[in-house]
C-alpha cells in the first residue's frame, strides 16, 4: 500500500501532535491526579468535574472554548502573541492544544487509578527515614505511579491521533500544517472519488489505535512485574 | 533521657500522657487496642499532629511550646506494623533508602541546620546485615519475602536511617505465632547489642516480658502506671487488661549455675533460688521470667515428699481480692515479690493474713517457656 505524499503528512502529523500534547499535558495531568486523590482541597468537586468536562462535551464546543480564550483576540491568545509572538489558532502547537485538552481526562483517569493504588503508609515511611515532600514524591510516589502513568500517555497519544471535533474548530485545517488523519479522512470523503483515500487512511486509523492500545496494556504489564505486583 | 508529654483529642478518647525515662533501653507502650499507644507513637515520629506537646530525646527537643519538627528532620525510625517496604526496590535498595539521607543536616527547633547523626552512634550494613540475618536477602525482591523477613528489613533500614530511637509499632502483630517467635530473637539482639534507645508498642504481654526494659501501661489515652516490669506486674490494673489467666509477677534473677544433667538452672532470685528449665542459660546471666498467679501454690508449713523442684520462702505482704471467688496473695520473697491467686476457701481454711509466713511452691515445668535470657543487662536509674 502506497501512499501519497499528503497522505504521508497526515500520518507524520497526527503522531507528532499527539506526542506534543502528551508532554504537555503529563505533568498537569500528574499535578491533578495528585491534586484529586491525596488532596483535602475546597473545590475538589468542580476540579473534578472541569478535567472530565471535555469527556461529554460536543468536542466543537471545546474547540469554540478554546477559540474564545486562546484566539488572537482572546484574553490567552493575544497576550500570548503579544509578549512571546506565539500563535495557536491555525497553528499544529493549538492542534497539540485542542488534543491536549480532549485526551486529558483519560489521562488523569489512568494516573488516578494507579495513584489510589499507592499505599500512602509508604509516604510516611519515606518520612520517618528523611524523605522531604519532593523526595517522597520523586522517590516513592513516581515510580510506583509510573503503570498508570504510562498506560495514561499511551491512551491518550493513541486517542490525541485522531481528534478531530477540537482541532477542526480550533485551528481548522490546513494541508500540512493541521491536517491530521481524521481531517484528511473527513477530505477524502468530502472530495467526489476519494473513497480509495478514505478507505486507506481509515485502515492506517485502525492499526495505529490497535497498536497503542496493545502497547499501553504490555507496558503496565511490564512495569507492574517490575514493581513486582 | 526521654521527656514526652503529649495532649490529643481522638474520637474514642483524649490522648494526656506523660512519660520521663532516664535511661530508656527500651519503654514498652502497653495496652489494650485502642488506648492511644499508636497515637502517642505517631505523635513522637512526627506523623501525626498533637493538640499540644512536648518531646526531648537526649537533651534534643523534637517539639515544644508549639514549634515542631517535621516527621523527616526528627530523626526518628519507625517500625511499621505491616513493614511498609519499597516494592518498587529490592532489599539492598530499601535498606540503603534511609541511609542515602542520614547525613543530610536538618534543622533544629531553633531554625539551625545540625547534622544529628554526629551525636548518635553509627550503625553501618556491616553491622546490620549480620545482626538481622539480612545477607541471604540483599538482592531480593520485597514481594518474595515472608512476613518476618520484611519485619527484619524494615527493622535495618530503620537502623540505618541515623535514628536518635526506635518506634516500633506493634511489629510482630501481623506474624503468625512461628513467624513471631522468628523475629522475636532479632528484637533481643537488638536491644542487647545495640546502644539504641527503642519505644516499643504492644498489646501482647509476652513481648513486653521479653523486651521491655521499661514499662508504661495505658488505658483509654491516659498513663495508669510507669516503671520496670517487676513493678508493673504488680500493678491491679494490669489483670483487666491482661486478662486472670496471665497475671503474674514478673522477677529477675542471675544464673549461679546450670545441671548439664537435669538441665535445670539455678537462679537466685533475692534469698530464693529457682530452678528452671534453661539449657541455654550460662553462669552469671540474668534471666527474667512470669511466675504465673494461677501457678503458684502456698503452704502454712514446709512440705515435703513434693515433685515440686521450687519452694520458697516468704511473708504475706498483702491479700486483695480477685475475680471469681478468689484472692490474689502477695508474697514477700525477700528482695523480690510474687503472686498467688487461690480461693477463698483455701484462703479461709488456711488463714491467710499479712504477716504470715508461707511457702511459695511453682513446678519448674510451668514456668518452662516463660523464661528468657537478658543480655547485658540496660543499666537502670
Amino acid at each position: 500500500m502506497m501512499l501519497t505524499a499528503a497522505e504521508v503528512d497526515a500520518v507524520r502529523l497526527s503522531l507528532s501532535i499527539a506526542l506534543r500534547s502528551v508532554l504537555f499535558s503529563l505533568p498537569l495531568a500528574i499535578l491533578v491526579a495528585w491534586l484529586l486523590t491525596r488532596r483535602k482541597l475546597h473545590g475538589r468537586l468542580l476540579l473534578d468535574a472541569l478535567v472530565h468536562l471535555p469527556l461529554v462535551l460536543p468536542p466543537v464546543v471545546v474547540g469554540y472554548l478554546l477559540l474564545l480564550l486562546f484566539g488572537m483576540r482572546g484574553p490567552i491568545g493575544g497576550w500570548l502573541y503579544e509578549h512571546f509572538g506565539i500563535q495557536l489558532v491555525f497553528t499544529s502547537a493549538g492542534a497539540a492544544l485542542a488534543t491536549a485538552v480532549m485526551s486529558f481526562p483519560l489521562m488523569v483517569r489512568a494516573i488516578r487509578i494507579s495513584l489510589e493504588g499507592v499505599d500512602s503508609g509508604l509516604e510516611d515511611a519515606a518520612r520517618t527515614l528523611g524523605a522531604g515532600p519532593w523526595d517522597r514524591f520523586f522517590t516513592v510516589m513516581l515510580p510506583l505511579m509510573l503503570p498508570g502513568i504510562l498506560a495514561g500517555a499511551v491512551t491518550a497519544f493513541s486517542a490525541g491521533l485522531g481528534e478531530f471535533g477540537a482541532v477542526i474548530t480550533f485551528v481548522s485545517n490546513i494541508p500540512g500544517e493541521t491536517r491530521t488523519l481524521p481531517l484528511a479522512l473527513y477530505t477524502a470523503l468530502q472530495t467526489p472519488g476519494g473513497d480509495a483515500v478514505a478507505a486507506r487512511l481509515a485502515t492506517i486509523s485502525f492499526t495505529l489505535g490497535l497498536l497503542g492500545l496493545i502497547a499501553a496494556e504490555y507496558i503496565a504489564r511490564r512495569v507492574r512485574r517490575m514493581l513486582g505486583r | 533521657m526521654f521527656s514526652i508529654r503529649a495532649k490529643k483529642r481522638r474520637e474514642s478518647f483524649v490522648l494526656d500522657v506523660e512519660i520521663e525515662v532516664s535511661s530508656p533501653g527500651v519503654i514498652a507502650l502497653f495496652g489494650r487496642s485502642g488506648c492511644g499507644k499508636t497515637t502517642l507513637a505517631n505523635i513522637v515520629a512526627g506523623l501525626l499532629p498533637a493538640d499540644e506537646a512536648r518531646i526531648v530525646i537526649d537533651g534534643v527537643a523534637l517539639e515544644q511550646s508549639g514549634k515542631s519538627l517535621r516527621a523527616e528532620h526528627r530523626r526518628i525510625g519507625y517500625v511499621f506494623q505491616d513493614a511498609r517496604l519499597f516494592p518498587h526496590l529490592d532489599v539492598m535498595g530499601n535498606l540503603r533508602y534511609g541511609e542515602q539521607r542520614a547525613n543530610r543536616f536538618v534543622p533544629d527547633l531553633q531554625g539551625l541546620r545540625v547534622n544529628p547523626r554526629r551525636d548518635l552512634p553509627r550503625i553501618t550494613l556491616d553491622v546490620v546485615a549480620p545482626l538481622l540475618g539480612l545477607e541471604p536477602l540483599l538482592s531480593r525482591r520485597v514481594h518474595q519475602l515472608s512476613g518476618g523477613e520484611r519485619q527484619r528489613v524494615a527493622l535495618g533500614r530503620a537502623l540505618l536511617s541515623g535514628p536518635r530511637v526506635l518506634v516500633l509499632d506493634e511489629p510482630l502483630a501481623s506474624l503468625d505465632a512461628a513467624r513471631r517467635e522468628e523475629v522475636l530473637p532479632y528484637l533481643e539482639k537488638l536491644r542487647d547489642e545495640l546502644a539504641i534507645p527503642m519505644i516499643y508498642v504492644s498489646h501482647q504481654f509476652e513481648e513486653v516480658l521479653r523486651l521491655a526494659t521499661h514499662v508504661v501501661l495505658m488505658d483509654q489515652g491516659r498513663v495508669l502506671s510507669q516503671g520496670p516490669l517487676d513493678e508493673l506486674s504488680l500493678h491491679p490494673e494490669l489483670r483487666a487488661i491482661v486478662g486472670p489467666d496471665a497475671v503474674g509477677a514478673v522477677i529477675h534473677g542471675v544464673v549461679e549455675s546450670v545441671d548439664g544433667g537435669t538441665g535445670l538452672a539455678n537462679i537466685r532470685v533475692g534469698t530464693n533460688v529457682l530452678r528452671i528449665g534453661l539449657r541455654e542459660a550460662k553462669a552469671g546471666a540474668h534471666v527474667r521470667t512470669q511466675l504465673l498467679a494461677r501457678d503458684i501454690i502456698l503452704a502454712t508449713s514446709r512440705p515435703e515428699n513434693l515433685s515440686v523442684r521450687n519452694i520458697m520462702t516468704g511473708t504475706i505482704a498483702r491479700i486483695v481480692p480477685d475475680v471469681e471467688d478468689t484472692e490474689l496473695v502477695y508474697v514477700d520473697i525477700g528482695g523480690a515479690s510474687i503472686l498467688s491467686r487461690v480461693t477463698r476457701a483455701a484462703s479461709d481454711a488456711l488463714s491467710l493474713r499479712p504477716g504470715l509466713q508461707v511457702w511459695a511452691l511453682v513446678k519448674s515445668v510451668s514456668i518452662r517457656g516463660h523464661a528468657f535470657v537478658e543480655g547485658p543487662p540496660v543499666k537502670s536509674s
